[in-house]
């Protein structure tokens, strides 16, 4: 808001006959007057306290803490040609009490290319009839559990796993394509050779879908992965390790190569619960928060790989001490994801179904003003509680 | 917004005169500012000054204590909004209910379970804290009976009625052991704010979804000369937990960084309400852990819980101890060489890092499971695969340790059992120390195991 237009909001509040009076003028009023305003102003609103504190001791007015942002996160767009599109990001505000978020978060569904024996038994259980095809793992995550995206992670590429070739690995993305009309994150196995070979063909196969290519980092042949998302129209996903610093200077080698904000989404590192979420939460927040405040290098939304909560002991060891996995599993899933949005991710790499609707609930009220829900009447809770 | 030692030092009689037990006065301004002293050490202030100062010093979230005695438990107490910018302070206290109107047998049993919940994690037992009595019959003869029965736990107490009749009851049983009283609201504000003057209790205001009515009720309270307040502003867990977020959030925020006099105290959350929609057990408790960690990220630092399943507190209880962890700590233990169990000169030697959650990992893995020594590396406080990538765990590191420590003189082998995860290094560790090395599993739960399989082998 301009200074003007802020005295034309004051304005309307005072009741001061002399101060409607300017009001009506205001529209022939120079600019230069605005100082002289600003004065007659300003008495206003000290009379105004006085009024108040004589009248009012008992009902004090609540004012919610609202703050400015200069900065906003750059909306990102993913999916285009045969998907339906995502949005991810847009924010102009860390919450929704200053400004509800333009897009609710997304949960992607993580789909390997291969069978995946090491998977926990909790997530084998939902797909067990499916893995043994990419295409009908993603259409049953998409179907049956609501995936608003799903992750395709070409693991079978691995030197050390199958190997399997870059056409190969577009035959792969080619059935995903075919199978789910969603927007596709492509993952590649982490071999940092043959990553940016693998994530170039897939995107050649996907030209056009606007896809998320994961990832460029500094390891790698990042201008490799960029210039594929540049020819073929996809976005990239610039990872760092719980590291600011790391994070904008990859965003800035990023966008050297020609991608812009709109065309990057980033990845702190997710360290799961129990194993550093700590370093995660700070990193992300002080991301968000640089983003807001300005920093147009860390203007992008934010993405999880919150199935690392997986590899930890609590979520997969067999302990009865601990109760049944079948419960600990999900919740480990969940408590990680939910910490990370809580401090501004906008897309989350997910296994769990239950996991996922449940993150989704609480995500989907970002975009919906305060007080603008329905709440129930909890004020009995004392006795109402079995 | 934070207060430097320069402001205290201004404000402190520079005679340097060390009775506080430090060797001058700006090293206990530098102190007092990061809250590793008390200013009532200071033997040369004057009123005036002290008072000032223990305005400045005072935290933006007032710290209350429930309980007397052994059985205690602070919240409150926050400075910042964010951890990284300090570190946040009284970890969230985590309370169980229970309900006066429950048979003798199930009211013991479950006070048991309550007592017995713990966890070990990095070397800490975690535990919970508190119990919140619930006045669900509405008798307060009930209440009060149900109370009394409390006295013998090692918990500090909630008491939950919005009844001043029920209150009083409860209050005459226990109010010397310092209970939070929930709650206050507009109905009942006299009642319970002479009860909670007259008891010396914090005392808890109850205002869903209105944070203007809370300003009211507080800033009444506080006009009365009560000055502990705990602040429930709702917790709604279904499509309104949008709402709870944003109050939560709103409440710190003015204590932070306005600090509005009205909301500088903790706030209450009650996961327990799930209860009231999902009555399905397992449904029921993973909803209400994750209402708990929606809350316990956004300032909660009570919650009441009503499911005391160990699977649903345990990732409660372990992101409590990553959110409280202090981020101006190096996360290290010391390093060296370690004994678990009875060891003699055939035993094995294991390696492992000092980062803490790494070395408590292991030591729990292992003790009392494996009689065995274990050389702990000096990484700089980081795990197996961390320090690997940043060279902190080489080869010519583990052969200096291994000198260092004289394990040599203390064992026959010279096998060097390492993590899985250091398999990478395994060669050069052996060419530069000449031990063999041994790459033992990545996960080192499986550590006693594989112990045991070399000594049949062997
Ligand atoms: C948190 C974290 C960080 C934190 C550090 C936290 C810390 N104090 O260590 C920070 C942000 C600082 C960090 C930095 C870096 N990190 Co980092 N980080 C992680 C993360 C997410 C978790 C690590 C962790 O805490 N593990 C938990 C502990 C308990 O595990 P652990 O020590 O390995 O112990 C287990 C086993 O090894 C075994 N074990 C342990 N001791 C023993 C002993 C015996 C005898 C046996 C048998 C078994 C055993 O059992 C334990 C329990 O399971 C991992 C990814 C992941 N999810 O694992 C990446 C990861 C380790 N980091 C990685 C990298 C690359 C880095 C950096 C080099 C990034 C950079 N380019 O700057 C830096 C290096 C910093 C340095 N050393 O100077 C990579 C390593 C890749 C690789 N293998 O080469 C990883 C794997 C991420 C990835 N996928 O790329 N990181
Ligand atoms: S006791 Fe007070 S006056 Fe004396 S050195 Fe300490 S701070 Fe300074």
């Amino acid at each position: 808001m301009d200074k003007i237009s802020q005295l034309l909001k004051l304005l309307e509040k005072t009741d001061y006959l002399e101060i409607n009076e300017f009001r009506m003028d205001f529209d022939e009023l120079e600019l230069q007057l605005a100082p002289a305003m600003q004065r007659i102003m300003q008495q206003a609103v000290q009379q105004q306290a006085v009024v108040k504190q004589a009248s009012e001791i008992e009902s004090l007015e609540f004012t919610p803490p609202v703050q400015d942002y200069p900065g906003e996160v750059a909306e990102v767009q993913l999916g285009a040609g045969s998907r339906k599109p995502v949005f991810l990001g847009g924010q102009k505000a860390l919450y929704r009490f200053e400004d509800p978020q333009p897009n609710p978060p997304v949960v992607t569904f993580d789909v390997f290319d291969i069978p995946m024996p090491g998977l926990p038994r909790p997530i084998r259980e939902h797909f067990s009839d499916v893995m043994d095809h990419p295409g009908d793992w993603a259409k049953k995550a998409v179907k049956e559990f609501g995936a608003n995206m799903v992750t395709i992670h070409l693991i079978g590429t691995g030197p050390k796993v199958m190997d399997k070739t870059p056409r190969e690995a577009a035959q792969d993305i080619e059935e995903v394509l075919q199978a789910v009309d969603v927007p596709l994150v492509v993952g590649g196995s982490g071999d940092p050779q043959k990553d940016p070979v693998i994530l170039e063909a897939a995107a050649a196969a996907a030209e056009g879908e606007r896809c998320l290519l994961a990832s460029a980092n500094l390891d790698l042949d990042y201008r490799m992965v960029a210039k594929a998302a540049v020819d073929y129209n996809h976005a990239v996903l610039s990872w760092a390790i719980t590291d600011v610093n790391m994070q904008k200077t990859l965003n800035k080698y990023l966008m050297k190569e020609g991608l812009t904000p709109n065309d990057i989404v980033m990845d702190p590192t997710t360290c799961a619960l129990g194993y550093g979420i700590e370093f995660s939460i700070d990193v992300i927040t002080r991301t968000r928060l640089a983003a807001l405040k300005g920093d147009q290098d860390l203007q992008m939304p934010m993405s999880s790989g919150t199935t690392n909560a997986w590899g930890s002991r609590e979520a997969w060891m067999k302990n009865d001490d601990w109760g049944p996995t079948d419960y600990r599993g999900p919740i480990w899933e969940i408590v990680t994801g939910l910490t990370m949005m809580l401090c501004g991710v906008d897309i989350f790499m997910m296994l769990h179904p239950l996991s996922v609707q449940l993150l989704s609930e609480i995500g989907s009220t970002f975009t919906k003003e305060y007080l603008s829900t329905d709440v129930p009447d909890i004020s009995n809770w004392i006795t109402e509680l079995e | 917004m934070q207060l430097t030692a320069m402001d205290i030092y201004k404000l402190l009689p520079k005679t340097n005169c060390e009775d506080c037990g430090e060797a001058s006065c700006m090293a206990f301004a530098t102190k007092l500012s990061e809250k590793e002293t008390q200013l009532d050490l200071c033997t040369e202030l004057e009123s005036e000054a002290f008072t000032e100062l223990e305005a400045m010093l005072a935290p933006a979230v007032r710290e209350i204590t429930i309980g007397t005695g052994d059985k205690t438990v602070t919240i409150g107490g926050d400075e910042v909004l964010y951890r990284y910018e300090l570190t946040y302070y009284n970890p969230t206290a985590l309370v169980i209910d229970i309900a006066d109107n429950l048979s003798s047998d199930e009211f013991q049993e479950r006070v048991k379970t309550i007592q017995g919940t713990e966890f070990e994690r990095i070397g800490e037992i975690l535990k919970l804290d508190a119990i919140a009595l619930r006045n669900a019959s509405g008798d307060p003869a009930k209440f009060a009976e149900a109370a009394t029965k409390l006295k013998d736990t090692r918990f500090p107490l909630v008491l939950c009625s919005f009844d001043p009749e029920a209150m009083r009851a409860a209050l005459e049983k226990v109010g010397d052991e310092k209970p939070l009283i929930y709650a206050v609201n507009e109905s009942n504000l006299e009642e319970m704010a002479a009860l909670a003057l007259e008891y010396h209790c914090p005392l808890t205001i109850f205002s869903p979804n209105d944070l203007e009515k809370m300003k009211n009720i507080s800033r009444a309270l506080r006009s009365k000369g009560i000055e502990d307040i705990v602040l429930d502003p709702g917790t709604f867990v279904e499509a309104g937990v949008g709402d709870s977020l944003d109050d939560f959030v709103m409440i710190r925020r003015l204590a932070v960084e306005e600090r509005d006099e009205d909301f500088r105290f903790p706030i209450l959350g009650i996961p327990a309400l799930t209860w009231l929609y999902e009555k399905d057990e397992v449904q029921g408790g993973i909803r209400e852990a994750t209402i708990a960690a929606t809350l316990m990220n956004k300032y909660a630092d009570v919650l009441i819980f009503h499911g005391t399943s160990i699977w649903e507190l345990i990732p409660v209880l372990t992101l409590r101890q990553g959110i409280y962890t202090d981020p101006r700590k190096p996360q290290a233990v010391d390093a060296g060489l370690y004994e678990f169990g009875d060891v003699d000169q055939d035993s094995p030697v294991l390696m492992t890092t000092n980062f803490a959650l790494t070395f408590y990992t292991v030591e729990g893995d292992i003790k009392g499971k494996a009689n065995t020594y274990l050389l702990v590396l000096d990484t700089e406080g980081r795990a197996v695969d961390v320090s690997l990538a940043g060279g902190q765990l080489n080869a010519e590191a583990v052969a200096d340790l291994i000198k260092e420590t004289g394990v040599e003189e203390k064992v026959k082998t010279r096998t060097l059992i390492i993590p899985g995860l250091a398999a990478p290094v395994s060669g050069e560790i052996e060419d530069e120390s000449g031990w063999e090395v041994l790459v033992g599993p990545r996960d080192s739960s499986a550590v006693p195991g594989f112990l045991s399989d070399l000594k049949e082998k062997s």
